[in-house]
């Protein structure tokens, strides 16, 4: 390594190569490097530490001094949050699922409708194929919130009415016997909500499936096609089980994203008992939960936050990949 | 993969062509069908809501109530003018915080992302796997917790960022106050000229850190793979020709390294530039909107303000915008792309 006289471009003389120099790092550039390290960590753990630290403590009070280590290792705080995690009857379990119904849900039926039409934008060549692809892909450009006005105001139109003996949805079909008793309106339902939310995760998976799907090589399909097969039993004896890796992180993804969704439901939801985690979540903080424990608080952050961060570290690799090939390909 | 090599038959038969578009159109139906009811007829419903003065009265009729009235571009220029019955609202002012605020984010990002991961592959470098495995914590929390936990964290009275800058302080003069820095709440920008035009409050360098935490580990994990990837005969052969460290750096490993982070800074870019979940939950564009985003302004006024015409117009200039920004990274990516084939 040529030396270097000016003592700041030695402090920099660091080997980037990973390869030469071997294992002999000479021990100050070792220790420099350590203390470096060490600092980040603590600059990573800072919020981690303090919101694990608040989350095992049974003060109600709010915290009046820093404290980064957990004194005590009460769970009072998680059992308070699970018993009776907001101020509205709606218990922990009803929060969970909804969360979990509305991510499960839009994760799996944004991929099953996605994965045919995926399918047919990397494989086939046909008439408007660039037209059709850049009207599925514009949505992308589109913010999440972008979408939310017409989807409040037309499914704040549909309402499901009890006729009596029979269900309509107005304005569709008309009670025979004029207006029914409104059973739900869809807008305020996390039926609605999981429709306003598939708007946005359909075209996200059929990109993230058909930028997999493009890498996948086609020798395979076209000797099965010269075997006889026909193109669903290529589709579904051959691609799809090829592709489960993949659909199963554009899943997860869709799982995730949905899991910490929270405008759309904030803006559509009105009753307790459809609210979700992250709703709850929300309520928690901020200029109205003055009275909210910051243990309790905490405790559902690290709630909300689990589901997430457990995915994401198994799937780490698969989904990083996904997202940097589909990006860069295209 | 497949070890079965075709005999050439590059002359694909007229009937086979024709059944392949005919099953391309049937594999796309649900996808078509579902984007047709829940995305395009939005889309076209939303610019129809948006010459309209559509408000909360509105609700129970829609389109048909005998009180909408139609008022061309009134909304547009109500937005582009300042015209909203809404105060602190200047759309190129919103609009000239929420690019500074997606560029400073990436130009911080990347530079940390790249170094970190550099000092990171250092070969010989002591519990590099424990280092690694820690530096990940931040990519798989969501932006939401992490928001709400920062908000949490610079609280006036109990929060830990005062708290740490108190015990700080104290370190050096045992009897100094305790620190009380407004952190969310003060509006008079500490560094005023930074950005002519647009304040830019304490709030904004919170976020900035509360940001930071949550954005560099992800290009340090894309910097490293690409590090990986990079031959090791390129630093063999620039060592041999007497290239210093640092000059390996600058010649070697940044170049090699471009490929992969100038997408990954662009993904930054747009993720940054449309963070709704974050400021909503850090700051909800406050104080005095100034922190307000271009997403989150929207969502207030269909959520708070109820102005739903207004939003729908609002809405169609954001999807204008983003197609702007599309359009130019995605010439930035391609430029990089032939970069590297060059």
């Amino acid at each position: 390594m040529a030396a270097t006289s000016n003592p700041i471009s030695r402090l920099l003389n660091i080997n980037t190569s990973g390869e030469k120099g071997g294992r002999n790092l000479p021990l100050w550039r070792q220790l420099l490097l350590q203390v470096l390290c060490l600092i980040i960590a603590a600059e990573v753990l800072f919020p981690i530490m303090y919101v694990v630290t608040l989350s095992l403590s049974s003060q109600t009070t709010r915290p009046s001094s820093l404290e980064l280590f957990p004194k005590e290792f009460s769970l009072v705080a998680f059992q308070q949050v699970l018993d009776h995690p907001t101020a509205n009857p709606v218990s922990f379990l009803e929060l969970l699922r909804n969360s979990f119904v509305l991510s499960f849900g839009v994760g799996l039926l944004a991929l099953l409708v996605a994965v045919t039409a995926a399918y047919a934008f990397s494989r086939f060549k046909f008439k408007g194929r660039a037209f059709l692809m850049i009207l599925v892909f514009v949505p992308l450009l589109m913010p999440a919130v972008g979408l939310s006005t017409p989807l409040y105001l037309l499914m704040n139109s549909i309402r499901v009415v009890n006729c009596g003996e029979s269900i309509a949805i107005v304005p569709f079909f008309q009670c025979a016997s004029g207006a029914g008793k409104l059973i739900f309106n869809l807008r305020d339902s996390l039926m609605g909500v999981g429709i306003a939310m598939t708007a946005g995760a359909l075209p996200f998976a059929v990109w993230n499936l058909k930028g997999y799907l493009d890498t996948i090589p086609k020798e395979l399909e076209e000797a099965a096609m010269i075997d006889g097969a026909d193109f669903n039993r290529v589709f579904f004896q051959i691609v799809l089980p090829l592709a489960t890796p993949q659909l199963a992180v554009t899943f997860f993804l869709g799982f995730i994203g949905h899991w910490q969704e929270f405008a759309l439901s904030w803006l559509f939801l009105s009753k307790p008992q459809d609210y979700t985690l992250s709703m709850t979540l929300y309520n928690m903080t901020g200029q109205y939960a003055q009275n909210i424990p910051w243990n309790r608080f905490s405790a559902m952050a690290i709630i909300v936050a689990l589901p997430v961060a457990i995915i994401y570290m198994v799937l780490q690799k698969q989904i990083v990949g996904g997202l940097t090939a589909g990006g860069v390909k295209e | 993969m497949a070890q079965l090599t075709l005999p050439a038959e590059k002359q694909k038969p007229t009937r086979n062509k024709v059944n392949q578009t005919n099953m391309a159109y049937l594999y796309l139906v649900p996808a078509f069908v579902v984007m047709a009811v829940i995305t395009f007829y939005p889309l076209i419903y939303q610019v129809i809501v948006s010459f309209t003065n559509f408000e909360t009265k509105h609700l129970l009729k829609g389109l048909a109530s005998t009180d909408l009235q139609f008022i061309g571009l009134d909304n547009y220029i109500k937005i582009l003018t300042g015209g909203l019955p809404v105060q602190n609202f200047e759309f190129f002012r919103v609009l000239t915080y929420n690019l500074w605020w997606a560029v400073t984010n990436v130009l911080v990002h990347v530079p940390a992302g790249v170094l970190i991961a550099v000092a990171l592959n250092v070969q010989g470098l002591w519990f590099k796997k424990i280092y690694r495995a820690l530096y990940i914590l931040p990519v798989v929390v969501p932006p939401l917790v992490v928001a709400t936990v920062w908000r949490n964290i610079f609280d006036e009275q109990y929060g830990a960022m005062n708290q740490f800058l108190t015990a700080m302080v104290q370190l050096f003069s045992a009897a100094a106050d305790p620190v009380r820095i407004r952190w969310l709440a003060e509006f008079t920008p500490p560094i005023p000229f930074l950005l002519p035009g647009v304040p830019l409050p304490l709030a904004y360098y919170a976020m900035m850190i509360a940001n930071f935490w949550l954005g560099w580990p992800f290009m340090t994990l894309v910097a490293t793979g690409a590090l990986q990837s990079i031959p090791k005969d390129l630093y063999e052969a620039a060592s041999m020709d007497g290239a210093s460290a640092v000059q390996q750096f600058w010649n070697v490993t940044v170049p090699m390294l471009r490929p992969a982070m100038v997408p990954a800074a662009i993904y930054g870019f747009t993720l940054s530039f449309n963070l709704f979940n974050f400021v909503y939950f850090m700051t909800q564009g406050g104080p005095a909107r100034s922190t307000e985003i271009l997403v989150t302004f929207a969502y207030d006024l269909v959520r708070n303000l109820r102005l739903f015409g207004a939003a729908a117009a609002f809405a169609v200039i954001v999807f204008f915008v983003s197609t702007i920004i599309f359009l130019i990274t995605n010439r930035l990516t391609r430029a990089t792309e032939s970069y590297t084939e060059a």
